[in-house]
């Protein structure tokens, strides 16, 4: 008993000791690179175009107003890609020979989208449609930006799903099919359910590079944060208007990358548990 | 037929001559896996109320024949009759018959993201479309019956093997079947929890449950069957009761495998 909780003061010391090492390391390897960095020769031509305080101020405002449009843009995006992505894995995934059509429809699809550059997509549904004035066929840059978001990441995310759906055992089919369950209903009340509970880290990763990629979208005309951001800068010629767009984008995907990291390690804690 | 369906006793209505119909019949079904014929040319008949015991080696067929009763897999020739109805025919309602056959599996198979209770009231709700407060009511009784009612909102990975057995078996009555195939359901088990899932099928056989049970428990076999076929190479070797099979076995092939068992000592 005794010995047991000396050894335990001891444990007790030892990482007080390595917490207070690690601060004092922490803190002198960031003191000298600041250091080095402050009193660098060009330090104040750096600090003036990129950490300009006024700049940043005067530029803030209509920076996150810009950026509201950042936010509906992936929003909607991404309820129409969770709702798209999920139909094409589950077409996909239905067996038999009468459906290689659809499968094949489907793989077509998920390769192409993945295999092109995004903004390639945006440029050519965001000009090349309108372009054509077609009556009744909608002209507005943003709707074509969320199609052509939409189109660019379902074909990842439908990937996503079906690893998902292959990673539940078979036998859960078998067992549902055995109850008297369609394949369908299987699918929806057997075999999904648990394949989206699996995929959610990597559903959050895509949805991080989706959050990114709306930046894409000022290629066609679409006045959202990274446009702004440019206008704000040549109108003063200088760069820190990007800075305050880098921490807008940093406060909304820092967190989501967090929490899929997190997920992903207690996932792996629960299995190791099993 | 005023009592809730739970608490009916299960199995089906005395044939009108009292004379029991077959519930089952197997007609020379046979089926391959590529190059590999698992079962070749198999004949069974089951009466109604019967017990039937399926014995034989690992990969003599067991397995497979009873899949195919629940058309999991489709046979290659040959035809399966159930309550007089071939469902074998290319265009029977799959859906539709494997709700009067329950199969309880090995390994289990419940769902892992459905509590027991909801486990078990699948089937019923979605598949034929009850309403979901008699089904609850009547999983609970089942549950009840079967010493597992504490249990009803846990989820499966929180249950003993045995329990979990227990929860399979339940879920496939639920659908009020009118033949149950057991597929080997406590060779998965550690042995202390082998009787508990043996004792729900003994008080479904008293209650006069059509079954076809694959099964390594020759013990058991031998109580609870009213007739024991084994099953070597794809085809039903020898039938009888139990008594006569296991004392008395005809063929050497019978005898060689029921001498390995006794020289396991599980018999």
């Amino acid at each position: 008993m005794r010995a047991r909780s000396t050894i335990q003061r001891a444990r007790r010391r030892d990482g007080r000791w390595a917490l207070l090492i690690g601060l004092i390391s922490t803190a002198a390897f960031f003191g000298v690179l600041g250091w080095l960095v402050v009193n660098a020769p060009n330090w104040p031509r750096v600090q003036a175009s990129f950490f300009n305080a006024q700049e940043f101020q005067a530029a803030l405002p209509d920076i996150v107003g810009a950026f509201r449009k950042n936010v509906q843009l992936f929003g909607i995006s991404e309820v129409l890609i969770l709702v798209f992505a999920l139909v094409l894995a589950t077409l996909r995934s239905l067996p038999g020979p009468i459906f290689f059509p659809v499968r094949l429809l489907v793989i077509v699809y998920t390769d192409l989208f993945r295999s092109l550059p995004g903004a390639l997509v945006i440029f050519l549904l965001g000009f090349g449609v309108p372009a054509l004035a077609i009556p009744g066929v909608p002209t507005e840059p943003f709707f074509w930006a969320v199609v052509a978001l939409t189109l660019l990441y379902s074909a990842y995310v439908s990937e996503v799903y079906r690893a998902g759906i292959e990673s539940v055992h078979p036998s859960q089919m078998m067992a549902a099919r055995s109850l008297g369950l369609s394949q369908f209903q299987a699918l929806r009340y057997v075999i999904l359910p648990q394949a989206v509970r699996r995929v959610i880290p990597p559903l959050l990763n895509d949805f991080i590079g989706l959050q990114k990629d709306t930046v894409l979208v000022s290629f066609v005309g679409v006045v959202e944060v990274f446009r702004m951001t440019q206008m704000k800068q040549s109108a003063h010629f200088n760069f820190t208007p990007y800075l305050a767009t880098a921490l807008l984008f940093l406060v909304i995907t820092l967190p989501l990358a967090r929490l899929t990291d997190w997920l992903v390690s207690r996932d792996r804690a629960r299995g190791a548990s099993r | 037929m005023n009592t809730p369906h739970a608490l009916r006793s299960l199995g089906q209505e005395p044939s009108p001559d009292g004379v029991p119909r077959p519930a089952l019949i197997i007609e020379s079904v046979s089926k391959s896996f590529g190059r590999l014929e698992v079962l070749r040319g198999v004949d069974l008949e089951v009466a109604e109320h019967e017990v039937v015991c399926l014995i034989g080696a690992s990969g003599s067929g067991k397995s497979t024949l009873l899949r195919c009763i629940n058309l999991l897999e489709p046979i290659d020739e040959g035809r399966i009759v159930v309550g007089g109805q071939s469902i074998t025919d290319a265009d029977a309602d799959v859906n539709r018959i494997r709700r009067r056959i329950g199969i309880v599996f090995q390994a289990f198979n419940l769902f892992p993201h459905l509590s027991v209770v909801d486990n078990i009231a699948l089937a019923p709700t979605k598949v034929l479309r009850r309403p979901r407060r008699d089904v609850v009511e009547e999983a609970d009784a089942l549950l009840a019956r079967f010493g597992m009612l504490d249990k009803r909102d846990q989820f499966p990975d929180r249950l003993s093997g045995g329990q979990q057995q227990r929860v399979a078996i339940i879920r496939a009555l639920a659908m009020q079947p009118d033949l149950l195939l057991l597929d080997e359901v406590t060779s998965a088990l550690d042995p202390e929890l082998i009787a508990e899932v043996l004792e729900i099928i003994r008080e479904l056989a008293g209650q006069g449950m059509t079954m076809l049970i694959a099964t390594h428990e020759m013990g058991f076999a031998r109580e609870i069957a009213d007739r024991v076929c084994f099953l070597d190479e794809g085809t039903i070797l020898e039938q009888g009761p139990p008594d006569q099979m296991f004392s008395a076995p005809q063929r050497e092939r019978t005898q060689q495998f029921l001498a390995r068992i006794v020289a396991a000592g599980r018999l």
